[in-house]
């Protein structure tokens, strides 16, 4: 009887749970699936008539065609340095102005706040001619600057809001404390306050990598020879005659795992500040 | 709290703000004044002597427009498409993963891999999975006999944007699941167990207890997730560049084409106002929600 009851029980389970969870994970991972298996597929392969589902000769050529033939060296450098100079910038910016939201009451803090809110649901399409039209003036047409500035556009307002959160989280007496003990308002937030809340800073910090490495529209826009991060190399390859799939697949593969993987470290406290609402999707 | 004495106006959170809000002035604020300019102007990149102010032309282009209507029209196929999508998978997902078993850490991670894929790795991957020689969804549609040949979903014009739509969604739902889970899992479980003493069945407890607990969550995802996706640009340019014809120019990648292939930076900027304008909408009744939020020190 008992028996029966718990397969019962067990059955119910596996219906109402494990296996539509299972089916929704296998969505969520099949396209990742698909182009690593065809990553490993020889191009040549790819066309064969017969549809093949895991690639009767896997081979690592088309990761080695990537850096030999198409110098994504080059392209993996650019988006690394892009990438890091706009965190850097980002962070040395917002973590002040979100420590002073944080932790004063002033004239205009509101506005200021909403501000930063409000600028970074505008559209992309908002902003791009101007800056087009500025980076010409300004002669940094095709340089890694010209992406660090523009990128500024999203990290900045975004940034501002995520560590806003995380300071708000830190007790104002510890503030308090370190001023009875000697420290000024400057020395307060950097060898107090910027400690305790370097987990959120770097996860932040982290977050701004991964959208300034996967940026697209200004990356096409302001930039293609002299500078070409990852995301226009990939675009390229499509924009070609004939797609060359084994290489494309490939090259995408080698560019996500970086950012995945980098992803898991974040994932708590981007979480914990996107459920506050500060994150824009 | 750290407060300066009445009347001498403490200038130190001015000046820790000062380098923040000079880049906004300068990358944000200036250009979005340009653009509003530009949208009355004609200005054609290659045509720089006819640079000229023209009032209100570009408007009225708009409004007769037939590709400006289409790519309105997408737009609405495209929010309501994508959204109702990633609401309704969302949602499953994070009922499903606000049960007690052994595999939910693992589960919840790797349902938010989509969440973190590179728009243009998201755009790739579907285009091969959508591919008329070689697509695996085709290959696998044919071995279940729902299609007798393969089919170029992203190359016809009726298919395409529903194809993309898809593909968003992928991408998109992580997004609900995650807000929804910690939506349902800040309901108390007094709740719960109140209504089971007075007899409540499974259904009643969803409809008059997690549904109406969930409203805030679910508006906030909701208008954020309606922003970004009507702004969204990138994955449909890169999967049909906004073809085939104009089935799936939605507002954000008509602008985009007019400025970046036709230099018309006028006419780019008109459309992208207007864009702004319709979202606007949105914007404001979230951050209102968000700042009362921010004054009772939620966020």
């Amino acid at each position: 009887m008992r028996k029966g009851k718990q397969r019962h029980r067990f059955l119910r389970r596996a219906l109402t749970l494990h296996i539509p969870l299972l089916i929704i994970v296998g969505f969520a991972l099949a396209p990742y699936i698909w182009t690593f298996l065809t990553s490993l597929t020889p191009e040549e392969d790819l066309y064969l008539s017969e549809f093949r589902y895991f690639p009767a000769n896997p081979t690592g050529t088309n990761y080695l065609r990537l850096f030999s033939r198409i110098d994504y060296g080059r392209n993996i450098r650019d988006s690394l340095i892009v990438a890091t100079s706009t965190m850097l910038l980002g962070l040395c910016i917002t973590v002040p102005a979100s420590y002073s939201f944080s932790r004063y009451r002033f004239k205009g803090r509101t506005a200021l706040l909403a501000q930063f809110l409000v600028i970074n649901m505008f559209p992309v399409v908002l902003l791009l001619v101007p800056l087009f039209i500025l980076m010409r003036v300004l002669g940094l047409m095709d340089t890694y600057l010209s992406l660090i500035i523009a990128y500024s556009t999203f990290t900045i307002p975004f940034s501002t809001w995520m560590l806003t959160g995380f300071f708000n989280a830190i007790p104002k007496e510890l503030d308090e404390a370190a001023q009875i003990d000697g420290c000024n308002r400057f020395t307060t937030l950097l060898r107090v306050v910027f400690p305790v809340a370097l987990p959120g800073i770097s996860a932040t910090g982290i977050y701004i990598f991964i959208t300034a490495w996967n940026e697209f529209i200004y990356a096409a826009i302001l930039t293609g020879s002299n500078v070409r991060t990852i995301p226009i190399a990939l675009q390229n390859m499509i924009g070609e005659f004939k797609i060359a799939w084994g290489l494309l697949t490939a090259g995408g593969v080698v560019s996500a795992v970086p950012v995945i993987v980098l992803f898991f470290f974040i994932q708590k406290q981007l979480i914990h500040g996107m459920t506050a609402g500060a994150v824009k999707g | 709290m750290v407060q300066a004495p009445r009347k001498r106006v403490d200038l130190f959170p001015y000046l820790l703000l000062s380098p923040a809000l000079l880049i906004t002035i300068l990358v944000i604020f200036y250009p979005i004044v340009r653009t509003f300019t530009y949208s009355f102007m004609q200005y054609i990149l290659w045509k720089p002597t006819e640079i000229k102010f023209i009032g209100f032309d570009n408007y009225l282009k708009a409004f007769e427009d037939p590709v400006f209507w289409i790519s309105f029209q997408n737009t609405l196929i495209w929010i309501g498409g994508v959204i109702s999508l990633q609401l309704l998978l969302g949602f499953c997902t994070a009922l499903l993963l606000n049960q007690n078993f052994f595999w939910r850490g693992i589960a919840r991670t790797l349902v938010l891999i989509p969440w973190v894929t590179p728009s243009v790795i998201t755009a790739l991957m579907w285009r091969w999975m959508y591919d008329g020689n070689r697509g695996v969804i085709n290959d696998l549609l044919v071995r279940v006999g729902i299609l007798s040949s393969y089919f170029p979903w992203l190359a016809n014009d009726t298919t395409a944007l529903y194809a993309i739509i898809l593909a968003l969604m992928w991408q998109g739902f992580p997004f609900f699941a995650i807000m929804i889970l910690a939506g349902l899992q800040a309901i108390p479980d007094t709740l719960y167990e109140a209504a089971e003493v007075d007899g409540a069945s499974a259904l009643q407890k969803f409809t008059r207890i997690t549904l109406p607990m969930l409203v805030p969550v679910l508006f906030t995802s909701l208008m954020l997730r309606i922003i970004w996706v009507a702004n969204s640009l990138d994955i449909i340019y890169i999967m049909t560049g906004g073809g085939p014809g104009y089935s799936t120019h939605t507002l954000p990648v008509y602008s985009y084409i007019r400025a970046y292939k036709g230099m018309d930076f006028g006419y780019a900027s008109t459309i992208a106002v207007v864009l702004t304008l319709l979202v606007t909408l949105f914007v404001s009744i979230y951050v209102r929600k968000v700042l009362r939020m921010e004054d009772r020190g939620a966020v």
